[in-house]
Order: C-alpha cells, then sequence, then structure tokens
C-alpha cells in the first residue's frame, strides 16, 4: 500500500527544487555530460533514496561538486565512482557491485528464470502425452443445479 | 451537541463492524463444514452489514475532515481550515489512519459485492470466501482499532490544523490512493476465492470465472493507481522523472506483475482446466505481495521517498497479519494443491504454452523486483554490508524480462489453444513484424549514436500494437464488418496489449532522447533548447488561497511562431512552511515542453531549467488504454452470469474437477 500519497512526508526534507544548480555546471558539455551520468548512480548519504543529482541536501552538493573536481582532474567514470564509495561506503552505490554476496542479487532472476524454465518443459511435457481424462458424470449436486439453471 | 457525538458514531460503528467481521469469519466456515445451511446463510447479510458499518465510520471521518473538527489528532495533524474542499476529503486517506481505514473499506466493499452478486455462486463456496474475506477484515479492524485509531481525541484542541502535505495538495494525488487500495484491496478476493477452493478441494472453469473478473478490476485498479501516481511524480517533483524503483514504488508494482501473470493463468485454467494449481499459488502471492507493500509502507523498515511515519509496533502487527494468511495459505496449499488435477492436454507450441511463458516471465520478473527491493535489508542482517539498491540495478536486471516479454506477447496471443504452429501464426503478423523493423530503422536513423534504447523499445512497442492490430483482424477473418461483431474480450485483449506497447515506446524515447537544459535567464533573456526558443518574460509574486507563488511567464517558440505561453511556479505554502515546484508543461502528442522556474541568482536573473520530453504522455495513454481493455474485457458478456451458466450447459460433459 502505498505510497506516495500519504507519504511524501519525507520529501519535505527534499522539496522538488533540483539539485543540479546552473552554478555548478562544467564548460565543457560532454565532461558535464560525464558527471551526470556518474551522479545518476551515487545516492546522497543523507536523504531517502535520492541521487546526489536529484537532492538539495548540502552533502549531495559537495558530492557533485567532488565528482566535478574529479572528471575535471581527468579521473574515468569508474575511477571518480570509486573515490566516492571509499570515502562513504557502498551504501551510496545505487548499482551494487555484482561481488561477494552481491552476486547472488544479480543471479537470482536469470537463476530463476532458468529453474522455471525447467520445471515448465517437464510440466509441458506432461501435458502433451497426458490422457485426456474421460469426461466424468455430473454429480448429484451438479446435476441438480444443471436443472435449475435450465428451468430458470 | 450533534458534532462530537459524530466522531464517536463512527467509532463505535467501528467497533461494531469488528464484531459483525468476527461473526462472519466464524459461522460461515463452520457452517459450510457441517452443512448447515442456517449457518451458511450468515454469510451474505454480513457482508452487507459489515460493508455499511465501516462505510458508516468512514462517512464520519469524513464529516470530521469537511467540518475541521480539530478534537481529532488526524484532522489536527493533516487539515486546515483554508484548505480547499478537496484536499480536505482526500486528506481523510492523506494519512496512516485514514489511509487503513479506506483500506478495510474497500475490503468490506468486495466482500459486500460478492455477497450481493454471488447468487449464482455455490452456497457454500460463497460462505467460505465471505469467511475468509471477512477474516482479513478482523485482522484489519483489529489493526485500526488497537495500533491506529483515527478517532483519537486530542485534549486540547487547537484553532487550526498542521494542514496536509502541500506535495499532496494536487488532484492527480487525491485520487491516487484510493484506486491503489481498490487494486491491493481487490486481490484480496482472488486470495479468498483460492483459499475456499483450496478447503473444498476443488478448482474448475467456474471457479477461475469467478475469481479472473475480480483480478482483472483490481488489475485494472492497480493499472490507474499507478499511473497516476508515476503522471504526478512527472509534473509535480520538477524535474519530469516518472519512475524511481523506490522500495514503496516497487511494492505497488510487484502486485500488478502477479495479477497480471494470474489473470492470463486463470483464462487457462477457465478455458482448458489445466495450471490450477500455479493458479491458486499465483492468487495467493499476489495479495501476499499486497501485504507486503503494506508492511513496507507502514512499517519504516525500508528507507523510501515515501515511507509513512514510522512506527515498528504497526510494523509488528502487520507482519503478524503476513505471517498468519500467507503463512496458513501456502500451508492450505501445500496439503491440497494435489488434490487439484488438470485435465486439458496440450502440446509445446499451443496457447497454454504461451501462456506459462507469459507467467514464467512475469512471476520472474516480480521476484527481481522482490529481491531488489529487500536485498539492502538481507545485506545488512546477513553479510553486514550498508548498501543500496536503486534504478540501474533494476534497469538493468528487470528490463531483460520485459523485452523476452513483448517478443513473445503477439506470436503467444495469436496461437490457437492446445496445438499451433509457429509458422502458420507468425503468417498473419508478418506485416506488424515488418512494420516493428521498419519504424526501429527510421527511430535509428533519426537519432545519432546514442544507444539501443529508443530503436529497441520502438521496435517491441510497434510490434505488439501492430501485432494486437493484426490479430483482431486475423479473428474477425480478415473482413471489416465481422470486426464489429468479435466479443468484447478480444476488444480489451487487443486494446490492453497495443496499451503496453504504447507504454514501450513512450518509456523507451523518453529515456533516450530526454532533452535537458538548465542555465541562468535574465528577465527579456531569450535562449534555445531543444530546437525551442524559450523567453523569459517575467516573474512576478503572486497569492494563491492557501500559498504565496513566484510565477514566471515564459514564451515558447519555433521558427519564430509562438508555441505557447507557460507559467511555472514555485510556491510556498505558509502553515507546512514548505516549498513545492510547480512545473509548466506544454503536453503534446510528440513531446512535452516542460519547464521549471528556480531560484533568483546572486547577480541577477533566475535559475531556469528547461526539458523537451519525446512522448512522454505516451506512458499514461497507454496505461490507461491497458486498464480499458480491461473494463472492455470485464464487460463482455461471458462474464453475465446466466451467460456463463448457458456456456458451460454447452460445454455440458466438462464437469468440475
Amino acid at each position: 500500500m502505498r505510497r506516495t500519497a500519504l507519504a511524501l512526508l519525507l520529501l519535505l526534507s527534499a522539496a522538488p527544487v533540483l539539485g543540479v544548480q546552473p552554478g555548478e555546471m562544467l564548460a565543457d558539455p560532454a565532461l558535464e555530460a560525464r558527471a551526470r551520468e556518474i551522479s545518476s548512480v551515487l545516492r546522497c548519504p543523507v536523504c531517502q533514496g535520492e541521487t546526489i543529482d536529484d537532492s538539495n541536501a548540502p552533502v549531495a552538493r559537495d558530492l557533485r561538486l567532488v565528482v566535478r573536481e574529479r572528471v575535471m582532474a581527468g579521473d574515468t567514470n569508474d575511477e571518480v565512482i570509486d573515490f566516492v564509495v571509499e570515502r562513504f561506503g557502498e551504501f551510496v552505490l545505487f548499482d551494487p557491485r555484482a561481488k561477494g554476496a552481491n552476486l547472488i542479487l544479480w543471479i537470482a532472476g536469470p537463476a530463476m528464470l532458468l529453474l522455471g524454465l525447467c520445471v515448465a518443459a517437464l510440466y509441458l511435457r506432461r501435458r502433451g502425452t497426458a490422457p485426456d481424462t474421460a469426461p466424468r458424470p455430473l454429480s448429484e449436486d451438479e446435476a441438480r443445479r444443471l436443472r435449475e439453471i435450465l428451468e430458470e | 451537541m450533534l458534532r462530537p457525538m459524530i466522531a464517536e458514531l463512527g467509532h463505535f460503528t467501528l467497533t461494531l463492524a469488528l464484531g459483525v467481521a468476527l461473526v462472519q469469519s466464524l459461522i460461515p466456515m463452520i457452517g459450510a463444514a457441517r452443512g448447515w445451511h442456517g449457518w451458511i446463510a450468515v454469510a451474505v447479510p454480513a457482508a452487507k452489514m459489515q460493508f455499511l458499518l465501516i462505510a458508516a465510520a468512514f462517512a464520519a471521518l469524513t464529516y470530521g475532515f469537511v467540518t475541521s473538527d480539530f478534537s481529532l489528532r488526524v484532522v489536527v495533524e493533516n487539515s486546515h481550515t483554508l484548505k480547499p474542499m478537496l484536499y480536505k476529503v482526500a486528506g481523510v486517506w492523506g494519512n496512516h489512519e485514514g489511509s487503513m481505514l479506506l483500506w478495510v473499506m474497500i475490503l468490506a466493499l468486495f466482500g459486500a459485492a460478492a455477497a450481493v452478486f454471488g447468487g449464482n455462486l455455490p452456497p457454500r463456496l460463497l460462505a467460505r470466501v465471505l469467511s475468509v474475506q471477512a477474516m482479513i477484515g478482523v485482522a484489519f479492524l483489529a489493526f485500526i482499532l488497537l495500533t491506529s485509531n483515527p478517532f483519537d481525541r486530542v485534549a486540547f484542541p487547537p484553532f487550526d490544523g498542521h494542514d496536509l502535505n502541500p506535495l499532496l495538495q494536487d488532484p492527480g494525488l487525491a485520487f491516487h490512493p484510493p484506486f491503489l487500495y481498490l487494486g491491493y484491496v481487490g486481490l484480496s478476493m482472488a486470495f479468498s476465492f483460492a483459499v475456499a477452493a483450496l478447503i473444498e478441494g476443488r478448482v474448475d472453469a467456474a471457479w477461475a470465472r469467478w475469481v479472473r473478473p475480480w483480478t482483472l478490476a483490481a488489475w485494472m485498479f492497480l493499472t490507474i493507481g499507478i499511473a497516476l501516481g508515476s503522471w504526478w511524480a512527472y509534473y509535480e517533483l520538477g524535474w519530469g522523472g516518472f519512475w524511481f524503483w523506490d522500495p514503496v514504488e516497487n511494492a505497488s508494482f510487484m502486485p500488478w506483475l502477479l495479477a497480471a501473470a494470474l489473470l492470463h493463468s486463470a483464462i487457462v485454467v477457465e478455458k482448458r482446466e489445466a495450471l490450477k494449481s500455479w493458479t491458486v499459488l499465483l492468487a495467493i502471492l499476489a495479495f501476499g505481495f499486497s501485504l507486503i507493500g503494506t508492511f513496507i509502507v507502514r512499517s519504516g523498515v525500508l528507507t523510501s521517498v515515501h515511507a509513512f511515519a514510522n512506527d515498528p509496533e504497526r510494523g509488528v502487527f502487520i507482519l503478524a497479519i503476513l505471517a498468519v494468511f500467507i503463512g496458513g495459505a501456502l500451508t492450505l496449499y501445500a496439503a491440497r494443491a494435489g488434490a487439484l488435477e488438470a485435465r486439458g492436454v496440450f502440446g509445446l507450441v499451443s496457447r497454454e504454452s504461451a501462456l506459462v511463458l507469459n507467467n514464467l516471465l512475469l512471476a520472474v520478473a516480480a521476484f527481481v523486483v522482490f529481491i531488489g527491493t529487500v536485498w539492502p535489508l538481507f545485506a545488512e542482517m546477513f553479510f553486514e554490508r550498508k548498501l543500496s539498491v536503486g534504478a540501474p540495478f533494476f534497469d538493468k536486471a528487470f528490463t531483460p524480462f520485459m523485452v523476452l516479454l513483448a517478443i513473445l506477447l503477439p506470436l503467444g496471443a495469436i496461437l490457437p489453444w492446445k496445438r499451433g504452429s509457429v509458422r502458420s501464426a507468425m503468417r498473419p503478423l508478418a506485416g506488424a513484424l515488418v512494420l516493428a523493423l521498419a519504424l526501429a530503422a527510421l527511430a535509428f536513423a533519426l537519432q545519432t549514436g546514442r544507444s539501443a534504447l529508443a530503436p529497441v523499445g520502438v521496435a517491441l512497442g510497434t510490434w505488439l500494437i501492430a501485432g494486437a492490430a493484426a490479430e483482431l483482424w486475423h479473428r474477425a477473418g480478415r473482413r471489416a464488418p465481422r470486426l464489429a461483431r468479435l466479443p468484447r474480450a478480444d476488444w480489451g485483449k487487443a486494446a490492453a496489449h497495443s496499451g503496453l506497447g504504447i507504454v514501450f515506446i513512450g518509456i523507451s524515447t523518453l529515456m533516450a532522447w530526454d532533452v535537458e537544459d538548465i542555465r541562468v535567464a535574465q528577465v527579456g533573456e531569450t535562449y534555445e533548447a531543444g530546437g525551442y526558443q524559450i523567453t523569459l518574460a517575467a516573474v512576478e509574486e503572486v497569492e494563491g488561497p492557501n500559498y504565496t507563488s513566484t510565477m514566471a511567464t515564459m514564451i515558447v517558440a519555433r521558427d519564430g511562431k509562438v508555441i505557447s505561453t507557460l507559467h511555472p511556479e514555485k510556491r510556498i505554502y505558509p502553515v507546512a512552511a514548505m516549498p513545492t515546484t510547480e512545473a509548466a508543461i506544454d503536453n503534446g502528442v510528440f513531446r512535452d515542453i516542460y519547464l521549471v522556474i528556480g531560484d533568483p541568482q546572486e547577480n541577477g536573473g533566475w535559475a531556469v531549467r528547461t526539458y523537451v520530453k519525446p512522448f512522454a504522455n505516451w506512458i499514461w495513454a497507454g496505461s490507461i488504454l491497458m486498464a480499458l481493455g480491461g473494463l472492455l474485457s470485464l464487460s463482455d458478456r461471458r462474464y453475465r452470469v446466466a451467460a456463463g451458466a448457458r456456456r458451460s450447459l454447452a460445454a455440458a460433459p466438462t464437469p468440475a474437477e
């Protein structure tokens, strides 16, 4: 149940005036685009599930500036993300890394699909060969019900 | 003297409703087991009475909001005398207590509807269904009365209230929760039917014919509810995001996926008497996920932008309800599912198999959403890792299932029952396939060096839409006059499937081709964004009924011709001391122009954001079409009870079980 309705109470702190401000943006559109791409996978450490791009929190602004600093300094996208994760922990990463226990998270879907396909294949094979059970005569109850319907 | 009485009356009828629900959950169940007709007969009047009592309580609470009765705690916390009437009413469910009351009212409404329209059901089955429905009612009525009483008083009523969160003072959001609850709670009907069928130990075509309309209705309401929420996020949050993969959104999406699977598998039970135990399991799971959603939202166990004021006590209570109902139903399932033998025989290439695949993909997709949603919790509990799972994960892990689903859908929909061949099924679809590939090529040519997202989305969407049209044409024997004589269910199916196609096109092109421009503009300045010339003509202060607004006047032109004049606003609601952004949108079939006014800058000028959002409206238009498809199917004469009876007569030797 949901949801928004009630809810947005917490958006209070994150009122919808967008994160990125004109003054923060890099002059080079290519670098700025990269900064935005990086920002879109980084979670604001103090907000409720917002990226640093969308958040108004001061720490999100600081992180946006850090990201741009690193991009300007020539880091690759992965290096920038590593830089932030090293300092704030993997909590800030919206795109969980497929390492360690997280492998379960990434593999769960495809594994479930394979398992389901096997079960479905077995079931379908059985349905394909099962003899069509002969129609059973109506039970007492059903026959009476049928008569009622007919009479209506 | 009357006014203070009304809230007490509401409290009183709510308590009475709990009593009636208790009776309704015990007496008919025992009666059905023992064959005592008098006890069985209790179910129908009790279901009607329970609904009337809860409706009275709901009316009393609404009265409290409308008349601004500030002796009620929820009214103080969520209302204000100056608030427009629409939002005073919407405020009833704009808080935890009131929304739970709406929840149980809808639960009782579905029970009462089954009681009113269920005259044709075998009386024992109906008694059991209503009894299970009442058990859910007992649990949630107790939850409300014990932990979340909406009729709580304050000792010293203040002169005015704290106002409803301004973000919620919006027409889209006023109706969003009722639709969602109709959806969530509608699935309780499928659950009750499933549990009743397990107790009886039989599932047959007639059972499926009963479950399907309820599931269809629930799914339709969920579709509308989710679409309203997404539409609201799009225009209200100020940057045009429409889906965030937030835990609470996921909580509504999982039941939607499972309900979609359920209404397809119920077709197989109805027409072919196969997939019985799977369908029963799906019915249990679909409602189970509704309850999990309730738990996620009300307990605050997962952080979400949507979370209610968190309360561990409530969380534990709902967890207990969840454990009892889902645990109980699954135990029953384990014990009795074996009794539900399948009958229909079909080949590997057949409509049945296609629907099995449909179910598999939808169920696994729901599973992916589930594991992504709860993984942070798991990781913290078992691996002591604090991590996040967000949109990038879901985009990668969820999308492939939808792509597969869309590829298979038109083919599966046209395959005949029992046995078919891919080649003869493809023949009527050849045109649709060619069109899909051609439009994908066009999309690819239109964009330069960008991702494959848009071409793939356009191809799949076109394949779905054109495939649905081709199927209608095929079923009408390629003769236009016969189109009008096709059953409404066929039209409903085509509408829902092409609605999905429209959503595919909307989402993929919006995500791939969105243009964004953020800058400082001086008043009077004209700038260029996404091929449009935009002039910030003026910025002025305006007074609203319960807010003050900074309103800009912006003129959008293309090639010197003015397209529209828009007024984006920034509002402050003084009572809640909260700002909101009101984006101004020029809606179009092929693109939205979306303007936002930000803060004034130190050296003059204003921060302005301009977005050109291609095909944005297709997302909601497609959703509405899906829901309309459901409605069309629902209006098919097959569901009219007498017609249903005639049909089972025509198929006379197809017995129950």
